[in-house]
């Protein structure tokens, strides 16, 4: 651990701009940046970790020489310090290359642990993309989704009528939703699961570094670059005891559960990051929460027919959704970027397929003119005031344009 | 919902033929609808899928009422019946 402090430390003293004056907003905070949810900016700290291990940390940390060991070392402190944020042992933490890789991984290795037992893949029909499309594409597997409530939570009576029916390899859930903030019931699902004898993979990567995390499954999944690490680093964690086999072959590294060479200096930004991101998390959290509230009740004050989304109080402290009646949500999203700000939204015209997003089907909410909120860590609270002012403006000229007014 | 519609397709006095235009457009076409005469039972005919979750959520949103949803007859789309919010005289 000496070694990986040393570096880290040095990382964080020499970082610009990690010093919060008392506003908390970051000096390098990129100004109107409110897409947090898709991916954070690089933090500070991270990226002057990673300047010193890839000096530090190149080499192959399976060798038996000196400057493996400097690499394993630097890869094991890293390791303790992400299990120790996830409640976990550091052997049942595990580094894939993304969070796509880490659910793809830990959803084949629950299903390959329960071949006896069945391959039917349980998720709410809220579940990221990843988790869906690793549930249908995986050979022999059989994926059933379970319905959501108007909030996006997961309905736990569907859940345990599924749960209960004989041939389910593994329940999935995510701790909480990407596109719409609701927290999901992960602590009721898990004693469900498990009376059951169904292991459950969590999918935490929207609450890592923002939240408390659940403490209760079988596998976790995460993404470094969503809590202000680099990108190229998921997290699988894998409880002690629980049946996963691994679906890659033999000769995998990382605790033989990630297949190819292992990215220590990334590993290590991505440690230093939340190492970060958890001493400011208590206060960054509260504040952040707070300007969502300020949006969630302003925004449709300002703005007529605009549909909030998700649960107002049980929710990520850093995300609101909102869907604008009568708006298109590329033009909004175009407008919005030409004022500053960058936003996203879950409106088909946006996505490539033109289908609105399953996560909106699923709640059965207004789907056109969506807009999500995600504020990273440091967000300024002027950048919040100015986007209040901007948008009824923005929203009233889309509308306008399609002439749609005062219907 | 299911996809032919559990019962025939009920009468209606106004069609909309918005297949081939995308959200929000068949949204709007329904509204503009309603605003020109109220009483009116309205047949929407749309291919956007955001439709499927959008015509509902306006229903909700301006107190009418889906009566109907299900295929469309010709088989190209989707057809919804949106009636005015009270039962009529």
């Amino acid at each position: 651990m000496g070694h990986y402090r040393r570096v880290v430390a040095h990382a964080q003293s020499t970082a610009p701009g990690t010093p919060d004056d008392a506003s908390g907003a970051r000096p390098d905070a990129p100004a109107g940046y409110l897409d947090a949810a898709s991916t954070a900016p690089l933090h500070p700290a991270a990226r002057a970790a990673l300047l010193a291990a890839l000096d530090q940390g190149w080499a192959d940390p399976s060798r038996r020489y000196h400057q493996a060991r400097r690499a394993r070392l630097l890869l094991d402190a890293a390791r303790e310090t992400v299990a120790g944020v996830l409640g976990a042992r550091p052997d049942e933490v595990s580094f894939p290359t993304s969070g796509t890789q880490a659910v793809q991984l830990g959803l084949a290795g629950l299903v390959r642990g329960r071949e006896r037992v069945g391959r039917r893949v349980l998720a709410s029909a809220v579940e990221h993309s990843s988790v869906l499309h690793a549930a249908t594409a995986l050979v022999g597997a059989e994926a059933r989704t379970l319905r959501v409530d108007g909030l996006g939570r997961l309905d736990l009576a569907a859940a345990g009528a599924e749960l209960g029916e004989p041939g389910v390899a593994l329940l999935a859930l995510q701790s909480a939703n990407h596109e719409v903030g609701t927290r999901q019931p992960v602590d009721d699902a898990a004693a469900l699961a498990r009376a059951h004898g169904v292991p459950l993979l969590v999918d935490a990567a929207q609450s890592v570094g923002r939240e408390p995390l659940p403490r209760d499954w079988s596998v976790l999944a995460a993404s470094a670059h969503k809590w202000g690490g680099p990108a190229g680093v998921g997290v699988l964690a894998v409880r002690t005891g629980v049946r996963w086999r691994s679906p890659s072959p033999e000769g995998a590294a990382e605790l033989g559960r990630v297949p190819g060479f292992v990215d220590v200096p990334m590993i290590v930004a991505a440690a230093a990051a939340l190492e970060a991101a958890e001493a400011e998390r208590v206060a960054e959290s509260a504040r952040l929460s707070a300007l969502v509230d300020r949006l969630r009740s302003r925004v449709p004050a300002l703005v007529p027919d605009t549909v909030v989304l998700g649960d107002p109080v049980d929710r990520l402290p850093h995300l609101v959704t909102f869907s604008f009646l009568y708006v298109d949500g590329e033009a909004l999203l175009g407008d919005l970027d030409r004022a500053g700000f960058a936003v996203s939204s879950g409106s088909s015209c946006v996505a490539d397929s033109l289908q609105p997003s399953h996560v909106l089907a699923a709640m059965g909410a207004l789907t056109q003119g969506n807009l999500r909120v995600s504020l990273p860590v440091g967000a300024a609270a002027a950048d919040v005031d100015r986007f209040l002012e901007v948008l009824p403006g923005v929203v009233a000229r889309v509308r306008a344009e399609l002439g749609a007014d005062g219907l | 919902m299911t996809a032919s519609g559990p019962a025939a397709m009920p009468a209606y006095d106004v069609v909309l033929d918005e297949r081939g235009r995308l959200c929000p457009l068949p949204v709007i076409a329904l509204a503009r609808a309603a605003a020109a005469d109220p009483a009116a039972r309205v047949l929407l005919l749309a291919d956007d899928p955001a439709a499927e979750t959008d015509v509902p959520a306006w229903c909700a949103l301006r107190q009418r009422t889906l009566a109907w949803a299900g295929d469309a007859p010709d088989g190209r789309g989707r057809a919804y019946v949106v009636s005015p919010p009270l039962p009529e005289p």
